[in-house]
C-alpha cells in the first residue's frame, strides 16, 4: 500500500475511534447521570422511553432527547446578539471535542512493520495544549451569558469566568509536580514513565508519586468543568440555569455535549496522569512482572487488550466519579470557591511543587 | 412548645478531620454508594409507585369519585329529591325528576349528572342523601380524559361503578 495513504488511513481512523469513544461515552454519561443520581436517591430514574417495548432500563432516554433537540423551535431571544449568540453554543463545545486530541489510548502497535501511537497527535507541547485549548472553553460560557441580553445568564458568565480562571491557575501548578517527576510534557511519555515500579512493589503511578497533586488537579478538574461542588455557573436555585439559560433546542445540547465530553476527557486525563493511563498494574510487553520474582507469559495481543481495557476502565471510573460526587456534595457558596480556589490551592500547589523539587533534588537525583 | 421542633446539637467548631472536609466527602460518598448499590440490586424497594399503571390503594373512607347505588331489582335506589343537588357547594349535581314506573317508588332520576371538572369531592352531596344512593368508595381518583364532555359523568356511567 502507498504510504502516504497508509498514514492517512491510521490517521482517520484514530480520530473516528476516539471520537466515537468519547460520543458514545456521552451518550451513556447523560443516561448513568440520571440512572445513578435516581438510585441514589431511592428513586427509579428514567424508564419510560421504549423501543418495541424494550426499554432496557432507561438506556433510550438519550435518544429520545436527542430527537427531541432536534425537533424544537431554534428562537433567538429578542435583544439578544444575533453572532455572538449563535457563535457562543460552538465555542463552548468545539474546544471540548479539541482536548481529546492528546490522550493516549493505549500503547504503540506496530501494522505492516510501522509503529502507529495509539494518540490522535503526539504533541511535544502534550498537557500544555490540553490546557491552552480547555482554557477557551469559558469563552463560549461568557459569550452565552453575555450576549442572551439576560441578567441570569449575565451572573452565571461572569461567575464561570471568575471561576474558570481563579481554578486553572491551580490546575496548572499541581500538575508541575508529574511534569518534574516523569521530566516530560508529552502524555504518551508519561505514562510509560508510570510502567515502572515505585520501591519495587507499587506501580509507580502518577497518584502515588504525587498524591496531594492528584487531589488538587482532581478538585481542579471538577471547577473547570462547572461540576458540583462547582457549578455555580448553572446555580438553579439563584440564577436558574446560568449562561444557558436563554438557549433552547440542539444549541443548548451542544453546551450538554461540551459539559459531558469535559467530564469524559477530564476522565481520561486524569486516568492517564495519575492511574498510568494504558499501563496495566504489574503487565510488561511479554506477560506479567509481579515483584517477588513471579511472572507468566502473556500473548501480544491479550496484552494489547489488557491495556486498552485498563485505559477505558480508569476512564470510566473517573466518568462515574463525577457523577458520584455530583449527588454527594452540596454546591459550594460562592465566596467559599473563591476561598478555597485562591487560599487553599494555590499556596497548597506551590507547597506540592517545593516539596517535590526539594526531594528530586536531595533524595532521589535525576527523578524517582 | 411548637409540635415537631427537634432540638440539634450543633458543634461551635469543626474539628482537624472535619475541617480538611476530604474524609467527610469520602464517607458521604459511601452513603451514597450504599444507596445506589442498595437500590441496584433491590430494585423492589424503591418506594416510587409507578403512577398510571400502578395506583395506590386509597383507605376505606377516602372520597373518590362518586357513584349511585342500586335496589335489589337494578333500578336505581336515587328517589330524585334534589338534597345532594342542593347541598352542593360547587353546584356539580344536576338532576331531572320522572315519575317512577315502579309503584313503590316516587321519583326517580331521569337525569343525573355530576360535573367532574366542578366537583371539590367535598363529601357534602353523601351526607346529604336520605336513601344512600350516592357514595364516593369507589378509591378512583383525577379521572384523566381528552375532552370536558367526557368529563361530566352521566347516570350510566355512575350507575355502572
Amino acid at each position: 500500500m502507498n504510504p502516504q495513504v497508509f498514514d492517512i488511513a491510521v490517521a482517520v481512523a484514530r480520530v473516528a475511534v476516539f471520537f466515537a469513544f468519547v460520543f458514545g461515552l456521552v451518550v451513556v454519561m447523560t443516561w448513568v447521570e440520571r440512572k445513578g443520581a435516581a438510585y441514589m436517591q431511592d428513586r427509579r430514574g428514567p424508564n419510560r422511553a421504549s423501543i418495541f417495548g424494550v426499554t432496557l432500563f432507561g438506556m433510550f432516554h438519550p435518544l429520545a432527547d436527542a430527537l427531541k433537540f432536534l425537533f424544537k423551535e431554534d428562537f433567538i431571544p429578542d435583544g439578544a446578539h444575533r453572532l455572538f449568540y449563535q457563535l457562543a453554543p460552538m465555542f463552548a463545545l468545539a474546544p471540548a471535542i479539541l482536548t481529546m486530541a492528546v490522550v493516549p489510548f493505549g500503547p504503540p502497535v506496530t501494522i505492516a512493520g510501522k509503529t502507529i501511537a495509539l494518540q490522535i497527535a503526539d504533541l511535544n507541547v502534550g498537557i500544555l495544549y490540553l490546557f491552552a485549548v480547555s482554557g477557551m472553553a469559558v469563552y463560549g460560557v461568557v459569550l452565552a451569558g453575555w450576549s442572551s441580553n439576560s441578567k441570569y445568564p449575565l451572573l452565571g458568565g461572569i461567575r464561570s469566568s471568575a471561576q474558570m480562571i481563579s481554578y486553572e491557575v491551580s490546575m496548572g501548578l499541581s500538575i508541575m509536580g508529574i511534569l518534574m517527576v516523569f521530566q516530560s510534557v508529552r502524555l504518551s511519555e508519561i505514562t510509560l514513565g508510570q510502567g515502572e515500579l515505585l520501591f519495587g512493589i507499587l506501580p509507580k503511578w502518577g497518584v502515588f508519586v504525587q498524591p496531594l497533586g492528584f487531589i488538587l488537579f482532581l478538585t481542579a478538574l471538577y471547577a473547570e468543568a462547572n461540576r458540583t461542588p462547582f457549578d455555580l455557573p448553572e446555580g438553579e436555585s439563584e440564577i436558574v440555569a446560568g449562561y444557558h439559560l436563554e438557549y433552547a433546542s440542539f444549541k443548548f445540547s451542544m453546551f450538554m455535549m461540551a459539559e459531558y465530553i469535559h467530564m469524559v476527557v477530564g476522565a481520561a486525563v486524569v486516568a492517564t496522569m495519575f492511574f498510568g493511563g494504558w499501563q496495566f498494574p504489574y503487565l510488561a510487553d511479554k506477560g506479567f512482572v509481579f515483584p517477588g520474582g513471579a511472572s507468566f507469559a502473556v500473548p501480544a495481543a491479550a496484552v494489547l487488550i489488557l491495556r486498552i481495557g485498563s485505559f477505558v476502565g480508569k476512564t470510566l471510573f473517573f466518568c462515574w466519579l463525577y457523577v458520584w460526587i455530583r449527588w454527594t456534595i452540596p454546591r459550594f457558596r460562592y465566596d467559599q470557591v473563591m476561598r478555597l480556589g485562591w487560599k487553599v490551592m494555590l499556596p497548597l500547589s506551590l507547597l506540592n511543587i517545593f516539596v517535590t523539587g526539594l526531594v528530586l533534588l536531595f533524595i532521589d537525583k535525576g527523578g524517582f | 412548645m411548637t409540635i415537631g421542633v427537634k432540638k440539634v446539637a450543633r458543634p461551635e467548631q469543626m474539628s482537624f478531620g472535619e475541617s480538611l472536609y476530604l474524609l467527610e466527602i469520602v464517607k458521604g460518598l459511601a452513603v451514597t454508594m450504599g444507596h445506589f448499590l442498595h437500590n441496584a440490586a433491590h430494585n423492589k424497594d424503591i418506594p416510587t409507585i409507578e403512577y398510571p399503571e400502578v395506583r395506590r390503594t386509597m383507605p376505606a373512607r377516602f372520597r373518590g369519585c362518586h357513584r349511585l347505588m342500586k335496589r335489589p331489582n337494578g333500578a336505581p335506589r336515587c328517589v330524585a329529591c334534589y338534597m345532594c343537588a342542593t347541598a352542593c357547594p360547587a353546584k356539580c349535581i344536576t338532576i331531572v325528576a320522572g315519575e317512577s314506573p315502579d309503584p313503590a317508588v316516587e321519583k326517580y332520576p331521569v337525569r343525573f349528572d355530576i360535573d367532574m371538572l366542578r366537583c371539590v369531592f367535598c363529601g357534602q352531596c353523601v351526607e346529604a342523601c336520605p336513601c344512600d344512593a350516592i357514595r364516593m368508595d369507589t378509591g378512583w381518583y383525577t379521572p384523566p380524559e381528552d375532552t370536558r364532555e367526557k368529563l361530566i359523568f352521566m347516570i350510566d356511567k355512575l350507575l355502572e361503578k
